[in-house]
């Protein structure tokens, strides 16, 4: 591995790394074995703290919330994707009429947080005599956020695509319609795939959000688990906790992967908008790196969010 | 704007926690942060193992179940008592380091090597090489998304409410509990909202004029 902050370690230095190994498992193992010492001395280990998790019950209800924290990100991911595209698309408009709104929208979505967005529609609509239930307000709020976030990555891959990709459109008689969807848009979405899969593992993550208006999912039932007797509220987070995320990992794993193959994929050369940890950045000669970071200056550009 | 004059004292509070999290979330989030990212960066390869680990699994982690487990989890381990505004600054710090981290390692992975190689080749001692050439370059080219990484964070602060931590969006059922408060839900959440989008806006201008005026002249 080649880095930018150090040589290949001569002798004093391999025994420096050496201690500095040394030093990080020790502190690792100290902050572990601490935690599990206080851990065991509240009896967290006990059976009886354990013993929720052996009735079929209780796991029978583990899938019927994991079927409901599935259900509001599947409808959340379908949704914003389709609301993406369509304000991308807005943003992008020769008509002022259409880009002023589609802008404004876009900037005051993602501006606003998703809990205050759920909170508005699940606690504040019932003030204008609209009941909005606990699974709409998760999905739609879920919906606008990422929706803008996904608008806000499409148009940065629309924009970072070569002049040259538009004008060839237009050169052979496409109308602006048809440059855009045939031309500009499949490309912009192969080369901010990983982002938009990353932006859906926020939309997963944000579920979770539900448990505080309410929605019956995951979270919500490890809090209904800590009121059974011995309180395994820990328990209980472990447990949901875990599947949250395993699951989140899985599809982080799918955009790690998708990114991999989006980097070797000799159809996008023209359009690489980030390009971080691109090994070409540095093997290549200075002027080809310079010519590079011309074109993607920023790292982590896009629509960065947690 | 009865919702906000009859309720002045819990606006100001409201914000006042906001901010609180906010400032102290970011420090701890800093702090840790540029640890775990000279730990993902360092010639040790344990470290980076370590790195590698807890950024993984903790991004992956949602914010709501890291609040979780710090403000009901911690009561399991039987230390001193502490109160959820601080257990919940800890899990907000914790949770946003790991974005800070990989920021930093982005930020740093954009200098060309050849520009350590051209610093050593003049001659420059190791500390020079960093504080001469490595870091102002990473500096520059980390600032926009770190201003990112805070304003997500900014906008995290919300699910403290969650957790009873009187941050603004728990004003919405401090004033539909009692009686003589005046502003329905609503009103008070899309004074929340306006609240956020302006702070956002405003960090966004913060993060623009940096940007501008940090960027790398090649």
């Amino acid at each position: 591995m080649t880095s930018v902050l150090y040589d290949v370690p001569g002798p004093k230095a391999q025994r420096r790394n050496l201690i500095l190994a040394v030093v990080t498992v020790v502190v690792v193992v100290a902050l572990i074995a601490f935690v599990v010492w206080r851990l065991s001395l509240t009896n967290q280990f006990s059976a009886a703290k354990w013993n929720v998790f052996t009735y079929t019950l209780v796991w029978e209800s583990i899938g019927q919330m994991l079927l409901n924290t599935l259900r509001a990100f599947a409808l959340a991911a379908v949704l914003s994707l389709a609301l993406g595209f369509l304000l991308a698309i807005g943003r992008l408009s020769d008509h002022a009429w259409v880009r002023v709104p589609a802008t404004v929208l876009t900037e005051a979505f993602r501006a606003v947080p998703v809990l205050v967005m759920m909170m508005i529609l699940y606690y504040g609509m019932p003030t204008l005599g609209v009941k909005v239930d606990p699974y709409w307000a998760v999905v739609i709020a879920l919906m606008v956020y990422n929706g803008s976030v996904l608008a806000e990555a499409l148009r940065a891959g629309v924009e970072s695509l070569p002049k040259g990709q538009k004008e060839a459109g237009f050169a052979i008689g496409l109308r602006k319609s048809g440059v855009m969807m045939l031309i500009l848009l499949p490309q912009a979405v192969r080369a901010m795939l990983p982002v938009i899969v990353a932006q859906l593992v926020v939309a997963m993550k944000d579920t979770a959000l539900g448990f505080i208006i309410t929605y019956q999912e995951l979270l919500y039932y490890a809090k209904l688990l800590s009121s059974q007797p011995g309180r395994p509220i820990l328990q209980s987070a472990l447990v949901i906790g875990g599947i949250y995320i395993v699951m989140c990992l899985i599809l982080s794993g799918i955009a790690r992967w998708l990114e991999i193959r989006t980097r070797r994929s000799p159809k996008l050369k023209g359009a690489t908008p980030l390009a971080i940890d691109d090994p070409r950045v540095h093997d290549g000669t200075v002027t080809e790196v310079i010519a590079m970071q011309r074109g993607g200056e920023k790292p982590g550009a896009g629509g960065t969010s947690l | 704007m009865d919702v906000i004059f009859g309720n002045l004292d819990l606006w100001s509070e409201g914000i006042t926690y906001t901010l609180l999290v906010f400032f102290f979330g970011g420090i701890i989030a800093l702090v840790l942060g540029i640890i775990v990212g000279a730990m993902r960066v360092s010639p040790v390869p344990i470290a980076r193992a370590v790195g590698t680990v807890y950024v993984n699994l903790v991004r992956n982690t949602p914010l709501t179940l890291v609040f979780f487990f710090f403000v009901f989890g911690y009561s399991a381990l039987a230390l001193p008592t502490l109160s959820n505004t601080i257990l919940g600054i800890m899990a907000i710090g914790v949770y946003t380091a790991t974005y800070v981290a990989e920021t930093l390692r982005a930020g740093i992975n954009t200098v060309p090597v050849g520009q350590a190689e051209a610093a050593r080749a003049i001659g420059l001692p190791f500390g020079q090489v960093m504080s001469q050439i490595v870091l102002p370059q990473a500096f520059r080219s980390v600032v926009p998304p770190m201003m990112s990484v805070f304003i997500a964070l900014l906008k995290n602060t919300t699910v403290a409410a969650g957790f009873s931590i009187a941050v603004l969006p728990q004003l919405q059922s401090t004033i539909s509990n009692s009686h003589d408060r005046p502003g329905s839900p609503m009103a008070v959440l899309l004074w929340v909202a306006v609240i956020f989008i302006a702070l956002v806006l405003l960090l966004t201008w913060l993060q623009r004029t940096l940007e501008n005026r940090w960027r790398i002249a090649r």
